[in-house]
């Protein structure tokens, strides 16, 4: 094994271009378990910790651009104003020690439909910035899982950061797990309200063989939210129509039975986590809209 | 290959170290430092957390070579890193634990039984005194992780300590006891100021 240990980010692409095997390595939350079970022996480690520029953070007009590194702990403490969903995702990452350590980019490079940064991330919208020497590109993120741990990346590309939407109205995420901390989810759900457009977008983790949204549950709800006025008069939402969301992200599962939970388990957790954040986000809603009428 | 870091205050040097190696395994195995507990290598008990650039993380992720040129203090150079921060830095310029001394460190408490010798962090002590330590294994990680909290939030909630210490796994299930050595050593951090 060999240990690459480039200076800056064009170093690091002119290694990665060099050597298309080399697995890189920041936080290590993933890779060196892999290692440390023996369960994988790369040839090269191509470690991105030098890289100063991937730990750091900008928020733009529209969106933030998050460094690959930047480690969830720093999305906690500094961007839940402009990133709640992911925020919050971030919080049930594990423990302290594995969240100063671990970020979005290894998580979107491991490309587990368990990783707790996706379903945020498809909720708020997201395009993941990848680099190679042959240039950069930005992939939407509802095109970067193709498989179970598989993702668009190229061989010769390395995940620079992640430009996700900032939030425009009230986000949630919520994780299934046996205890708070220290939990690969069993199922996941994240979902943002984006007033703006008036739309509602959702990811699921761990419910299907790559992070998902529920797509026919979204068009659902979005023309339902939008036949009953209910972004303007910010009524309550009917139960049926919760339901009937509720039902269709279920429907949008493709889970399987493992050691953590059953397909039916997951499918009917996934039901009931969209229903609550649906109402923990629309009360949230209602009540910004009130605050903001009355103010006017 | 050959890794150079600061260990507890001292550069140290580790050789033939292979390059998929854990921070963990050169601790304990290359520089003879075994206070950082190997016990599942996958992050998921906390007992070899050590502090990476001031930060707690688990030793077992962290590949050797990442750590060229960085700081890590282990559980053995606690106490002289609590005494050094009591003291508001370094006056001496020879602050820090050598090797040998750190090999050698033991828990010499203030209480009868353990005797007079090395002085132990407030963490460590209070650890004692509220009869934390049952078999001991987790212990190390915990005073880390514990140590850095108190650095952080000098009056924690108990909230604060839980989370704190959410990653790291005690399997004698000594929590309550180790809620209360937390607690105490805040309340003793509170009355020396």
């Amino acid at each position: 094994m060999d240990f690459l240990r480039p200076a800056s980010w064009e170093e690091a692409l002119a290694a990665k271009a060099e050597h298309p095997t080399a697995v890189p390595i920041a936080g290590g939350t993933d890779v060196m378990v892999e290692i440390n079970f023996d369960h994988r022996r790369p040839e090269y480690l191509l470690d991105l910790t030098r890289v100063g520029d991937l730990y750091e953070w900008e928020a733009g007009e529209d969106s933030v651009r998050l460094g690959a590194s930047v480690p969830y702990t720093k999305i906690m403490e500094n961007l839940r104003t402009e990133l709640p969903g992911l925020a919050l995702a971030s919080h049930t990452v594990a423990s302290p020690q594995i969240r100063n350590r671990g970020g979005v980019g290894g998580n979107l490079g491991t490309a587990s439909p368990a990783g707790d940064a996706h379903p945020a991330l498809l909720a708020a919208g997201a395009e993941v910035e990848a680099e190679s020497v042959r240039g950069t590109r930005l992939i939407p993120i509802d095109a970067f899982y193709t498989g179970v741990k598989r993702n668009a990346l190229a061989a010769d590309e390395l995940i620079r950061a992640v430009h996700i939407k900032k939030a425009d109205g009230p986000q949630q995420f919520s994780k299934v797990g046996t205890r708070n901390a220290m939990v690969i989810a069993v199922c996941a759900f994240g979902i943002a309200l984006h007033p703006e457009t008036r739309t509602v977008r959702t990811g699921i983790g761990s419910a299907a063989p790559t992070p998902v949204r529920a797509k026919a549950a979204e068009e659902f709800l979005n023309a339902a939210l939008d036949e009953g006025g209910f972004w303007d008069n910010g009524k309550i939402i009917t139960p049926s129509v919760a339901k009937q969301f509720a039902d269709l992200c279920a429907g949008a599962c493709n889970p399987i039975d493992d050691v953590r939970g059953t397909a039916s388990y997951r499918r009917h957790a996934v039901g009931v986590m969209a229903r609550r954040t649906l109402t923990w986000t629309w009360e949230s809603y209602r009540g910004a809209r009130r605050h903001t009428e009355g103010a006017a | 290959m050959r890794v150079n870091f600061t260990v507890n205050g001292r550069p140290q040097e580790a050789d033939d170290v292979w390059e998929g190696e854990s921070l963990l395994y050169v601790l304990r195995e290359r520089l003879g430092l075994p206070g950082s507990k190997n016990a599942c290598e996958q992050g998921e008990c906390g007992s070899c957390t050590v502090r990476l650039d001031g930060v707690p993380v688990c030793a077992c992720l962290v590949a050797a070579g990442q750590v060229e040129g960085r700081e890590v203090v282990t559980v053995e150079g606690l106490a002289e890193y609590a005494k050094q921060r009591a003291e508001g830095g370094c006056g001496t310029g020879a602050c820090g634990t050598t090797l040998q001394d750190a090999r050698q460190w033991r828990a010499t408490g203030t209480d009868s039984q353990a005797g007079q010798g090395t002085e132990l962090s407030p963490i460590q002590q209070a650890f004692i005194d509220a009869g934390a330590v049952q078999c001991g294994f987790c212990t190390p990680g915990l005073l880390v992780a514990a140590d850095e909290m108190l650095e952080r939030h000098p009056n924690p909630s108990d909230a604060d300590i839980r989370e704190a210490l959410s990653g790291n796994l005690c399997r004698c299930t000594g929590y309550e006891k180790i809620m209360d050595a937390v607690r105490l050593a805040a309340a003793r951090q509170g009355e020396a100021v």
